[in-house]
């Protein structure tokens, strides 16, 4: 174990105990659900139920019950798609990255952080699927399956396919890197249960786990591993998704920038949502001490770089249409800041680059209502920026004659409030049933940090 | 040896002999096996039976499940019909007197498609997009299936017995007899009438045109002594003028004159003169929107243009921009000049004729000797008519093929003197608005099921054959009113036939042989007087007609100029969704009418138009009110208003009913004949009201870009032929010049096309944008129709699209300024279809492979691998791929709209050579592949390569301008190759596909590299200044 300076601030506060950690995190699990979470779990379930229903019609009726049309072929779909994607960056970026880098003040965020990450790609894999004209077929004939059509391959050629690929796999990787951190917490819960349904379906996640050394030893290198694989994962996907648009013609898509801008907004729109979580978490469970105000400023930190980085890559856009002399692309430029989705692009400039520079003073920073409220602000404005890559330079591209507006429907929306029901259903079912900080990592640093001033 | 002998037991039960085990040691299943567990070994009769009655009861029970299927095969196969292999007939498209010689493609006895007949001197070849329609229409779900008597079903012998009882009562008591139609063509036709004639005295045939021609059939009675009009030669003429006649859209005869004027609007290397096009009118029309000089004047000031074009060729200058211009032209052109006037008035006719006259016109650009006959109504005979029936002194009517009822001004007086009319017939198919008030409708054939002939122009016959047996209980109209007339056992088919004998027996020509052309020429008899005296007016009396027109065309108040649509026309089809769908060619608007006004105006008015949608203005008219959406047309003359006719059906069938409103009403009188032109007592009020009209088209101008409209001045081509073109360049270090053009360089290897690489040439100076082509496309490839909503969602699904770009007067830079269209436009039609890239962006991104390249450098899409992500269509520069967004046939929310997939009846109408689309997969243009399968197979079968012009797509063949072309670009004898003077390089690293040495082609955003296999011409304005 490292040896920390003792003038560093303790990581977790209130002078807790191996114990109380704990008890602070099973209390949640092993308790009768509380009054805010059903209400929130019956909030997420109507949402899930409107959405179903807009599923559903849109299943059986074809995709002519959004808003699409013969100019704007995909808007709210891929939207957010995206921006559920970018969402789910922040988990594994955490757990993954910030491991590798050793920043141990990741530890009480990462477990939800992660369980965010998974259920936030799950959400985005219902884009892909949904907007496809026959999913029924379209669900395995992307992928490169054996086949009786004279075997008729995939091609690999197109971004769609490597999405395919590079979801799937970081979907994989993100799993089994959170479960194999739940598997010693799972054994803490198991051998805490009082009834026999707890204790075998406890022990049954657990994998019996026994806590021997040997064990641990295996599981910490497990975790390296995967924090190894996760790190290239973290920066593909969302290179990937990217190309979906960079490596087409249509004019404000082809931008050879977009993969670094695009991870960056990944990880920007992530932390955002996962401030938004923790702070509710923390308020309604009670973790206080785990999940500091310092965690807070961090992420509000690394919200400030990848919001700047956004703020460039936006203007550097600017300057290469400017520079390339093609007129295509100076009008999808121009037509973005003055056109008729104006209002969109300065809504997406308003609340990716200018509201988090407010995280520059630190009293803002470390306020955890105008936390609250900017992350928020950071993830509308990351859903309208992808709003305003696909829609807007889709609908006036390159011959003026199909020039068009795209107007959303009730399905569209519907269907991105089902991803909302589903994810908070999930989330909250994590939230109850599962535990929600990691105990046996930070139950490593409270020795080193928090344990000595009650010494 | 024997001692040797040892033995050895199997078991125990071998050495102690057991009596049980000796019994059963020799069998070969020493233990009981149950095989056989009766020991009788076999069934018994009850399991035989039990079998057999699960058997049976099986067995019919499977057979009650089996799927009915309809198709019969053939016990007797006829000898000209082969399953899989088209039969074509020569055949003869009429509606009224619009005129067409057409060859009817049928498959398994179904005619299935229309193409021109080539061998017609008129139509050479040439469709439009009513033409191309009308097979729809045949199997219109809407059609009468049999006789009706007051609105139920009577047999054929039972009609004619009343009838025939009826209308000899009414001949003995010397009651008249009317029989009231459109103009006939069929000189047959007319006979039979005759015939009907003689057998009931009383009778007069009575002729209207719902738009007439009155006013030059009274002129020319003025100027040649015969009521007639002349054939007209626009391909001969130099400078044409024309005062609101629509010649390339809806005027006269628009298809041959598209094809005669596109002659003279071709440029190449050895042609580099075309000709120069005036158009004075207040609507914008196809015509005015092909013209190099177009003035706006409103109706009252355009009968007045004509005189002062008149004026102005004596000398006296006018105040009417471009007259002086025009007349300057018309007299260095001479007798090489051509003027024609849209008017209905005798008074602007006889001008116009005097103007011909001065200029020599008669005896090259119009042939009084050869008059036409597409116009044949009588005003004065329909108005007679009308009276008479209000007065009560018709006894019996019979409407022959028309709905006066509707497109007459007189509809509403006439409905009411119905009751007056003891005896009242229509002929039409369908229970239309003049129908549902007969006793009697005797429904004839469609055309396509009919044995006819026609006599478009003096000397020229065409003939009608069926092509298909009648899939209703109907009868000939001709047969009708020969049973009527007393005729036992009417056949029409003989009667023609016998009908023609003599005068196919003097031509030297056979019956079979006029039905397989379709068309004859018989020179008419000599006339006695010399061509000098025919080919001259005489005695006109132009000042009186001068006289004539300042008094009458004095305009008050805001005018309404009523016009027809090139889709919908006068609304005879108006049934037929392919037409209501086809976008007007200049709004772009489907499945309405609406007023079109100025930008000025609405700009007094407080009007809005964004994406079609606006306000509603209530306009009167005399006592007639109408509310209706307004369109803002740029070119619409200030202070006029149009307003097209041939919508708001009441009794057309599902499709067209409460469609758009009803104009005939507005028509007015002007000089004493029927005046399209309201020029005093209209009012308009703007409610605040919405409404949105369905336009496939929203962005109206090209935004100043060069990569997708490139056009030059005449004067600039003649100096160079690469004016106009654009060249974008990037620097380079391959090329020693430093520079190349951005589409030369490219990733890709490229492609090598070892046989054939087949392209279009789209030449944008000859297309008229008459949109023959969209519905020759929806026709061939089972286009789906969408109705207005989805074309408000902007999901329209042809596969070929015009799009009509405006001028725009602001400066290069001004990219607001750009979006806003001209207040008189200059306009270009580009066909746009898919361009069949070498290097396709839609193909790279597929992640299924769904869409391909083919080894003849075509753009596959095969829809049974499509999964529907769309990335194909976003990533397709030209936008033109289309999404099935639903199911688009067999469903009840396109029933109405969608006939060809809804009903068995309008099934019948699908090429069965193309798939019929699924939900949720991708299509667009094919470049009719499944006709070029044919033609290769064609020329496979006779072991030698396709000839050029054997393969033609359906766009190209429709196209009556010529100004697509198709072919295979690795041919050195086909006509694409030697109009884009084509070169075939290869360098180093990539095999470019094709050098096109033609500097007038270029390609629709070349800079991007995708290479397509589609060429553009430049578009070339016969102007003084761009």
């Amino acid at each position: 174990m490292q040896v920390t300076s003792t003038v560093r601030e303790a990581l977790v506060t209130g002078g807790k105990t191996v114990h109380d950690v704990t008890e602070d995190i099973c209390r949640q699990v092993e308790g009768k659900p509380t009054m805010p979470w059903l209400m929130g779990m019956a909030i997420s379930l109507g949402a899930l139920a409107i959405g179903a229903y807009c599923v559903f019609m849109l299943l059986w009726e074809g995709v002519g019950v959004w808003g699409l049309n013969k100019t704007v072929g995909w808007a709210w779909d891929i939207t957010n798609f995206v921006w559920w994607v970018g969402i789910g960056h922040a988990g594994t970026l955490i757990s993954a990255i910030l491991l590798l880098f050793r920043q141990k003040w990741r530890m009480s965020i990462n477990r939800a952080a992660e369980a965010m990450t998974i259920f936030a790609v799950i959400c985005a894999a219902c884009f892909p699927g949904l907007h496809m004209g026959r999913l029924w077929l379209g669900f395995y004939w992307a992928l490169p399956l054996p086949n009786t059509f004279g075997s008729l391959w995939v091609n690999f050629n197109s971004p769609l396919l490597w999405d395919v690929f590079a979801i799937s796999t970081y979907f994989t990787v993100s799993l089994v890197f959170w479960y194999i951190g739940l598997i010693p917490d799972f054994a803490s819960i198991r051998d805490r249960a009082k009834n026999k349904i707890s204790k075998a379906v406890y022990g049954a996640l657990s994998f019996g786990w026994d806590g021997a050394a040997k064990t641990w030893m295996r599981y910490e290198s497990v975790a390296l591993i995967l924090a190894g694989l996760a790190t290239p994962l973290v920066l593909s996907v969302h290179t990937i998704v990217s190309f979906d648009f960079a490596t087409s013609v249509i004019p404000g898509w082809h931008t050879t920038i977009f993969p670094p801008y695009f991870v960056a907004g990944a990880i920007f729109s992530g932390f955002a949502m996962v401030l938004t979580l923790m702070l509710v978490t923390r308020k309604t469970f009670q973790l206080e001490d785990y999940i500091t105000i310092n965690h807070i400023e961090l992420m509000n930190i690394i919200i400030i770089i990848t919001g700047s980085i956004v703020g460039i890559a936006y203007i550097t856009e600017f300057f290469i249409a400017w520079y390339s002399g093609v007129e295509a692309e100076q009008y999808a430029f121009i037509n973005r800041m003055t056109g008729p989705y104006w209002w969109a692009y300065w809504t997406m400039m308003t609340c990716n680059v200018i509201s988090p520079q407010l995280f520059w003073i630190k009293k803002i920073r470390t306020n955890i209502a105008a936390t609250f409220i900017l992350s928020i602000i950071v993830n509308i404005g990351m859903w309208f920026e992808r709003f305003v890559i696909i829609v807007t330079s889709l609908h006036r591209d390159y011959l003026p004659s199909s020039w068009t507006m795209f107007y959303p429907t009730f399905y569209d929306v519907g269907v991105y409030l089902f991803t909302f029901g589903l994810f908070f259903t999930a989330f909250l079912l994590f939230a109850k049933f599962f535990p929600v900080i990691n105990m046996a990592e930070v139950k490593s640093i409270i020795k080193s940090s928090s344990l000595k001033q009650s010494n | 040896m024997s001692d040797n002998k040892k033995t050895y037991w199997k078991g125990v039960e071998q050495l102690t002999n057991d009596p049980a085990f000796v019994k059963n040691a020799e069998s070969e299943f020493p233990e009981f096996l149950p095989i056989n567990q009766n020991e009788e070994g076999g069934s018994n009769r009850r399991d035989f039976l039990k079998l057999m009655g699960f058997g049976i009861a099986a067995a019919s029970l499977a057979a009650c499940e089996a799927p009915v299927r309809k198709a019969i095969p053939y016990v007797n196969k006829p000898v000209d019909i082969d399953p899989g292999i088209p039969n074509y007939y020569a055949s003869t498209y009429t509606q009224g007197g619009d005129y067409c010689s057409i060859v009817v493609k049928t498959r398994e006895g179904r005619p299935i498609k229309i193409e021109g007949n080539d061998l017609s001197k008129i139509s050479q070849g040439g469709v439009n997009a009513q033409v191309e329609a009308s097979v729809l229409s045949l199997y219109d779900n809407e059609r009468l299936r049999e006789p009706q008597k007051e609105g139920s079903a009577i047999s054929w012998d039972d009609l004619d017995k009343e009838v025939a009882t009826k209308l000899n009562s009414i001949t003995a008591q010397g009651g008249q007899i009317r029989i009231v139609s459109n103009t006939v063509l069929s000189p047959t036709t007319k006979k039979v009438v005759e015939d009907f004639t003689a057998k009931h005295p009383t009778t007069q045939h009575v002729v209207y045109d719902s738009h007439p021609m009155e006013g030059a059939l009274v002129a020319n009675e003025a100027s040649f002594g015969t009521r007639m009009i002349p054939s007209y030669h626009f391909g001969k003429a130099e400078v044409i003028v024309s005062f609101g006649a629509d010649f390339l859209g809806t005027w006269l005869s628009p298809v041959e004159f598209t094809k005669q004027y596109s002659k003279t609007r071709k440029l190449n290397n050895g042609k580099k003169t075309m000709s120069r096009h005036y158009q004075f009118e207040g609507n914008l029309s196809l015509t005015g929107a092909n013209a190099d000089y177009r003035t706006p004047l409103k109706p009252s000031d355009e009968a007045k243009a004509v005189v002062a074009l008149f004026e102005a060729l004596s000398g006296k200058k006018s105040s009417i921009p471009n007259i002086d211009k025009a007349a300057a032209d018309l007299k260095k052109a001479g007798n090489k000049s051509l003027v024609v006037s849209g008017s209905n008035d005798p008074a602007v006719q006889m001008v116009i004729n005097g103007i011909n006259s001065m200029l020599g016109s008669y005896g090259t650009t119009i042939d009084a000797d050869k008059p036409v006959h597409y116009k044949q109504g009588n005003e004065k005979a329909f108005d007679q008519f009308v009276a008479d029936a209000k007065a009560g002194r018709v006894a019996a009517a019979i409407f022959y093929n028309c709905n006066p009822l509707y497109n007459t001004k007189a509809g509403s007086e006439l409905k009411e003197a119905l009751s007056k009319i003891s005896l009242k017939i229509s002929t039409a198919d369908r229970p239309d608005e003049t129908a549902i008030a007969m006793d009697y409708i005797a429904p004839d054939h469609h055309f396509l099921e009919s044995w006819n002939d026609a006599n478009p122009v003096m000397g020229t016959y065409s003939f009608s054959q069926p092509a298909i047996t009648p899939i209703f209980n109907t009868r000939q109209a001709q047969e009708s009113l020969m049973k009527w007339a007393g005729v036992a056992q009417p056949d029409y088919y003989t009667y023609l036939k016998d009908s023609w004998t003599s005068a196919l027996a003097s031509a030297g020509k056979t019956w079979d042989h006029i039905l397989h052309d379709g068309v004859i020429e018989i020179d008419p008899p000599a006339e006695g007087e010399t061509e000098e005296d025919q080919a001259n007016p005489q005695g006109v009396s132009v000042s009186q007609a001068i006289q004539q027109i300042n008094a009458n065309y004095k305009g008050s108040g805001v005018e309404l100029s009523l016009y027809q649509k090139l889709g919908i026309g006068d609304g005879t089809q108006a049934n037929n969704p392919w037409l209501q769908e086809m976008p007007d060619p200049i709004t772009k608007a489907t499945w309405d009418n609406y007023l079109t006004v100025s930008q000025a105006w609405a700009t007094e008015n407080n009007v809005q138009f964004v994406e079609g949608k606006s306000n509603m203005a209530k306009l009167t008219v005399g006592g007639n009110t109408i509310t209706l959406p307004i369109v803002i047309q740029p070119g619409q003359a200030n202070g006029s208003v149009g307003l097209a006719v041939g919508y708001g059906r009441t009794s057309a069938g599902k499709v067209a009913n409460s469609v758009g409103v009803d104009a005939y009403p507005l028509v007015n009188k002007v000089n004493g004949v029927s005046s399209f032109d309201i020029m005093i007592g209209v009012s308009i009020e703007v409610l605040p009201e919405t409404y949105q009209v369905a336009q496939t088209q929203t962005h109206q101008t090209y935004m100043g870009r060069e990569t997708v409209i490139q056009e030059a001045t005449l004067q600039e081509y003649q100096k160079d032929p690469g004016a106009g073109r654009y060249h974008a360049h990037v620097a380079t270090w391959q090329e020693e010049s430093g520079e190349t053009s951005p589409g030369t360089l490219s990733l890709w290897k490229g492609h090598k096309y070892k046989n054939h690489h087949w392209g279009l040439a789209i030449d944008l100076n000859s297309c008229t944008g008459c949109s023959a082509c969209h519905v020759a496309c929806q026709s061939e490839n089972n286009i789906p129709v969408v109705g207005r909503q989805e074309v408000l969602n902007r999901r329209d699904m042809h596969w070929i699209r015009i799009d009509r770009y405006y001028s725009s007067d602001a400066e290069a830079g001004d990219l607001r300024g750009l979006e806003v269209a001209a207040e008189n436009p200059e306009v270009t039609f580009q066909p746009m279809m898919c361009q069949h890239c070498n290097n396709a962006p839609c193909e790279t991104v597929c992640p299924v492979a769904a869409t391909t390249h083919s080894t003849e450098g075509l753009n596959q899409m095969t829809y049974n691998r499509c999964i529907g992500t769309r990335y194909c269509a976003n990533n397709c520069p030209y936008k033109v791929r289309r999404f099935n967004w639903f199911k688009y046939h067999d469903n009840a929310q396109f029933e109405d709209i969608n006939t060809a997939m809804s009903n068995d009846l309008g099934k019948m109408v699908l090429n069965p050579d193309v798939t019929v689309r699924s939900r949720g997969v991708m299509e667009k243009c094919s470049l009719c592949v499944q006709r070029i399968q044919y033609g290769k197979l064609e020329a496979k079968k006779e072991g030698r390569k396709v000839k050029d012009g054997e393969i033609n797509v359906a766009c190209a063949s429709a196209c009556a301008s010529d100004a697509i072309v198709f072919g295979d670009m690795n041919d050195q004898d086909s006509k694409i190759y030697n109009m884009l003077k084509i070169k075939d390089t290869e360098k180093a690293d990539y095999l470019i596909e094709k050098e096109i040495g033609e500097p007038r082609a270029y390609h629709v955003l070349d800079a991007i590299g995708v290479k397509p296999n589609v060429s553009y011409l430049t578009k070339i304005r016969n102007k003084d200044k761009a």
